[in-house]
């Protein structure tokens, strides 16, 4: 060892100890790493800084911004229903509940009471989404710390819901389904039809990811302990939804403040014991079966009925009505090219994406269009946890911690 | 607690400091002074009949027109106790900065760093307050003022537009 290269070999002599004198002891020093932007498992364009002592993470600083769009500013400049496909785009991989969440927000906002058939629709395609943004996150974190195979089953089986979206909606990612009052579009037959024929396909699907992975050897030692944080540290830190609940918060806006078809339905919200990244797996994996029940429960409620509030200042006329009778084609001109004239005041409104709390702030100083929008989005805020919850753990478990968040850069960075 | 008794709880126990509060929609705001916006927020915080232990977001917002023009957004949340507050405090541009609440809620950290970047607002005692979104080097204000145009200032304004008409 002595005649290595002197460049990062120090001699100490400790005069207590002179016996070290032959005791060469390396030089240490921090190792700066930049992960990222560019980095396959940084699920979009992310940088961080991570210093390095030896193979473990001593601190990390997360450089956000690189997807950074301004879309709050948009905001300031569009009507209220022009923004809806601006959050299509924050969370890209689950555009449906970013369209539920920003509806929601605004009618709050305007004292809309949306009708009961049309809350039933939103709810199903919520947990239909919630289903898709669950096997992403499965699938590419799994793809991420080595167990490659699971991704193609979890992809195989979100492509038919994908379909299904596109027969929905005509769109598979950026969907804009949702509308202030109501949906755009009512379910077809053959629609039912195939999602009944998902919901009987899917349950035995989930056991064979699991198949996969609990007997997975790589994924059990890289999960398990991993990124602990605790229930205090969780809650001061402002983490919402799984990873918040992987460290056994009980905090679902679902069942702490019920909104939509929520309350009608009976489900459970699985929580974790330990904060790791198993934990918080875990409870991903069960949110798959309790969405299947929520779908299943409003498929079985649903009743037949209008899905659009009727409130003709602010809700859009049917489609069917605009094309032949005047008095709709100037209400959905007018309220496309001026907006609603809004009441002035101010709300927030947070709903339970699969990320955790998406939430619409919204200050109205009346007229068409907000006076300031302000997004609280999660991806954002667990990252804000990210040096927490990152030191000590070695540089691969890095990859598992953006994973454990199910960070998507478009709603981080806005 | 109901939204009236905890506005009126606060009233008693910050009689200087207390501004207003606002019950709109199912949303209670309550607006304190600069001064005084610690104290209110360690006293939610700490307080075993409040037990806001949960940090939603923090904004701000911004009104060109006012002689206090900025308004810092605290929107908390009690987990145990299942009750929202938004707390709000005005800021002046002149001295444009508040005391930070980091130490009582570690989740404050990045929401009060991007309040920095995009609307200016500096937090005193803040660990690291640098620009989050924005790059480090941005020099071109915050853009989330309502005196910064939509399209962006700087670099952005030497671009030739071509005339369509021209053509």
């Amino acid at each position: 060892m002595a005649n290595e290269d002197q460049r990062t070999t120090v001699y100490k002599i400790d005069p207590a100890h002179p016996e070290s004198e032959t005791l060469p002891t390396l030089r240490t020093e921090e190792l700066l790493l930049n992960m990222g932007p560019q980095h396959p498992a940084t699920h979009g364009v992310l940088k961080v800084i991570l210093e390095l002592e030896g193979e473990r993470l001593v601190k990390s600083t997360p450089v956000l911004g690189y997807l950074h769009r301004g879309v709050e500013k948009l905001a300031e400049d569009g009507t209220y229903h022009q923004f809806i496909p601006h959050t299509d785009r924050l969370d890209y991989v689950c555009a449906m509940y970013n369209n539920f969440a920003y509806c929601r927000a605004v009618e709050k906002l305007m004292n809309i009471t949306v009708p009961d058939r049309a809350e039933y629709l939103r709810t199903i395609v919520a947990e239909v989404q919630r289903i898709i943004g669950h096997q992403f996150w499965l699938g590419t974190q799994a793809l991420d710390i080595g167990a490659m195979g699971v991704f193609f089953y979890c992809f195989r089986d979100r492509e038919i819901l994908m379909d299904w979206f596109d027969e929905l909606c005509g769109a598979r990612l950026t969907t804009s389904w949702y509308r202030i009052g109501g949906v755009e579009r009512d379910f077809t037959p053959s629609l039912l039809e195939k999602l009944k024929q998902f919901l009987d396909y899917f349950p035995p699907k989930i056991d064979e990811y699991v198949v996969f992975l609990e007997k997975n050897r790589i994924w059990l030692g890289r999960t398990k302990g991993v990124a602990i944080i605790s229930a205090e540290d969780a809650v001061s830190f402002g983490l919402s939804g799984p990873t918040l609940r992987g460290s056994g918060v009980d905090y679902d806006l679902r069942k702490a403040e019920p909104y939509s078809a929520y309350s009608k339905c009976e489900f459970s919200v699985p929580l974790g014991k330990n904060g790791d990244t198993y934990d918080r797996y875990w409870i991903r994996v069960q949110e798959l079966y309790e969405s299947i029940k929520i779908i299943r429960q409003c498929l079985e409620q649903m009743q037949d009925g209008p899905i659009m509030a009727d409130v003709p200042s602010v809700t859009l006329p049917p489609k069917q009505r605009v094309f032949t009778n005047l008095e709709s084609m100037i209400q959905q001109f007018k309220l496309f090219s001026q907006g609603f004239d809004a009441p002035p005041g101010e709300i927030y409104c947070g709903t339970e994406a699969h990320k955790g709390e998406l939430g619409f702030y919204i200050v109205s100083t009346g007229g068409g269009k907000p006076y300031r929008l302000k997004i609280r989005a999660p991806s954002f805020i667990h990252m804000g946890a990210f040096d927490h919850m990152s030191r000590g753990y070695m540089i691969s478990d890095a990859i598992t911690i953006f994973g454990t968040y199910d960070i998507v850069m478009g709603e981080c960075d806005r | 607690m109901s939204l009236q008794q905890l506005a009126s709880r606060l009233q008693e126990s910050f009689a200087t400091g207390f501004v207003k509060a606002v019950e709109w929609r199912g949303d209670l705001a309550v607006t304190v002074t600069r001064d005084r916006l610690h104290e209110v927020a360690q006293f939610l915080h700490n307080d075993p009949a409040m037990d806001f232990d949960y940090i939603v977001h923090v904004s701000s917002v911004d009104w060109p027109d006012d002689e206090e023009r900025f308004e810092v957004v605290y929107e908390l949340y009690s987990i145990k106790k299942h009750h929202r507050i938004r707390l709000k405090t005005r800021v002046p541009e002149s001295d444009c900065i508040v005391d930070s609440l980091t130490d009582l809620w570690k989740g404050a950290d990045f929401m009060e760093r991007e309040v920095y970047d995009m609307m200016g607002i500096r937090f005193r005692h803040h660990p690291d307050l640098r620009r989050i979104l924005m790059p480090d080097d941005y020099t071109e204000g915050y853009p989330l003022r309502k005196d910064f145009p939509l399209r962006g200032k700087g670099w952005r304004d030497t671009f030739e537009f071509l005339d369509e008409t021209a053509r």
